[in-house]
């Protein structure tokens, strides 16, 4: 069983000052990343597309942005900073000489990872606003979902880090995991238009029941199951991590 | 002498083979002890065993006091690491790479930044202070991960190879800064391939040969035990045929390794005597120190 501490605190905060040196480059990522997409897409499709659901076609592809985003950001973080944090300049090494143990290294980097989600789920909401897409107080509740999909997405991810024998093991998760979860998880369409084996797919995967959520918040709703679609997330969130923690305690035992 | 470290018939393999195969260890405090051995003879293993970062297959380690690995986390607030690998933050400065470092211990940031200017004095880096890691000659890297590992004040300090890689300033200066926390009352365990560094930094030290201690002693006592006082090495083209002719007549033993013939005396007045009638064999003539026992107990081949 993982034992969790307090002590996660001090590294949290060494993952924070190293971010804090590129903190401008970074944040503009966070924020030319949703513009980018929803203007493009939004705007060049959303004029061939009529209503979406109800919606604008912009409206309904910024609930999935909010969504892919915070997947995004905290999966890079956890897979490609993770590993070299854990591998190529062995800052756990270091840090394991210490009175801090590996569960809480493993808690540290997931937390950080969801930190940049939240970062991530800020941002776009910020670009949401400023385009005048959403103005509903509900949209708030977005943030807060955005840190959970960190979470979840964050503890999958240290799964593929704890396995990963280079960098280039994770372009099989990319490939074969993310951009898959993209377009079958209703970010850019409806899961509707799916044929029925893929829509059982995705009612699976983790970011469909984000979406759900954030779709409606945008659009001043209450999302319809929130209990469920939370605890979806929250069991992903909780396995991945107690996944990771085991295979990190095997590779880090030699 | 009270023991600060002591590791009972300590066993730990991987995938079958015995990396550590029952050591005992017991340091007193105060004492610089050495563990000595070829590449693959479990040196680090036991190492991160004390320090409670793997767990051992059996026996009984004691670390302050605490019982490791189960209470390995409260010993470790009371000890320093120097890691074989660099491992010092590249995106900090040398400053901050203390303040952080500080901050795993629990200790306060005012705390650290009260001990940041002394550190830094003790590994010459004053001037240092604020400029990036990737800035830093190996030996500054090697001054400032020494530095860190006294952050929380350490009543151990374990150092894993601490200058390999170091050109000869680099090494003197680590060796004069490990010399002033043994006379600070400091307990130091490290590991070492060097055994001129040995020789001169550690009060007793352990050979280790493919997971077992074949000896220990003090390095005085390792060579009057294990070896003739004296050694002759001759060098030259034809010196395996005078080595097979004339070296078993003067010398009470004797290898040929390359194109060298060491040969160990009790008295070497007659082989130079000798030597000084064969022009072409040129020779040293030096007193035995540990290199030679090392390589008599764990021989002249390769381990890789």
């Amino acid at each position: 069983m993982p034992r969790l501490s307090l002590r996660f605190v001090p590294i949290w905060r060494r993952h924070f000052l190293v971010w804090k040196k590129v903190a401008a480059t970074s944040i503009l990522g966070h924020l030319a990343d949703p513009v980018i997409y929803m203007l493009g897409l939004g705007y060049g499709l959303g004029s061939l597309l009529p209503q979406m659901e109800g919606t604008s076609y912009l409206l309904f592809l910024a609930g999935g942005t909010v969504c892919y985003s915070t997947m995004n950001s905290a999966s890079f973080e956890a897979l490609y900073s993770g590993f070299s944090r854990m591998h190529e300049q062995r800052t756990w090494d270091a840090i394991l000489n210490t009175p801090v143990t590996l569960d809480d290294v493993v808690l540290a980097e997931m937390l950080w990872s969801a930190s940049k989600s939240l970062m991530a789920g800020v941002a776009v909401l910020l670009v949401i606003w400023l385009l005048g897409l959403s103005h509903t107080p509900l949209s708030l509740w977005t943030i807060p979902l955005a840190l959970l999909v960190g979470l979840c997405f964050a503890s999958i991810g240290l799964i593929m880090t704890a396995l990963a024998p280079s960098y280039d093991f994770f372009m099989y998760y990319f490939t074969l995991v993310i951009t898959p979860m993209m377009l079958l998880c209703g970010v850019f369409f409806p899961v509707t238009q799916l044929p029925p084996v893929l829509q059982t797919a995705s009612a699976i995967l983790p970011l469909s029941h984000a979406v759900d959520i954030a779709r409606p918040l945008l659009n001043d709703a209450l999302p319809p199951h929130a209990v469920q679609h939370v605890a979806v997330l929250l069991v992903y969130t909780m396995a991945g991590f107690y996944v990771s923690l085991v295979l990190f305690r095997r590779r880090l035992s030699r | 002498m009270s023991a600060v470290i002591s590791a009972q018939n300590l066993h730990k393999s991987y995938a079958g083979q015995e990396v550590v195969n029952g050591v005992n260890i017991t340091i007193n405090k105060g004492e610089c002890y050495g563990l000595l051995g070829p590449n693959g003879a479990g040196k680090t293993t036991t190492l991160r065993l004390m320090l409670g970062l793997i767990d051992p297959d059996g026996g009984e380690l004691k670390l302050l006091d605490h019982t490791v690995p189960r209470h390995a986390r409260e010993a470790r607030l009371r000890v320093g690491v120097v890691p074989q690998m660099d491992n010092l933050d590249p995106d900090f400065s040398v400053a901050e790479n203390l303040l952080v470092y500080g901050r795993y211990f629990g200790m306060k940031d005012s705390e650290i930044e009260a001990r940041i200017s002394a550190l830094l004095e003790f590994a010459n880096l004053t001037h240092k202070k604020d400029v990036k890691i990737s800035t830093l000659s190996g030996g500054m890297k090697r001054r400032l991960t020494l530095a860190r590992a006294l952050v929380n004040d350490p009543e151990i300090i374990f150092l894993d190879e601490p200058t390999t890689g170091l050109d000869p300033q680099a090494r003197h200066l680590i060796w004069q800064r490990l010399r002033e926390l043994t006379a600070q009352g400091k307990t130091l365990l490290l590991t070492t391939h060097f055994m001129d560094e040995a020789e001169r930094l550690c009060h007793r030290l352990a050979i280790l040969d493919q997971g077992r201690m074949i000896a220990e002693d003090t390095p005085r006592a390792l060579i009057a035990r294990h070896i003739e006082p004296q050694v002759v090495e001759v060098f030259g083209e034809r010196v395996t045929q005078w080595a097979q002719q004339h070296a078993a007549q003067y010398a009470q033993r004797f290898e040929v390794s390359g194109e060298t013939a060491f040969c160990y005396v009790e008295d070497a007045q007659q082989l130079l005597a000798h030597l000084r009638g064969h022009g072409e064999l040129r020779y040293l003539h030096r007193p035995a120190n540990l290199e030679d026992v090392f390589l008599k107990l764990t021989g002249r081949e390769m381990r890789e």
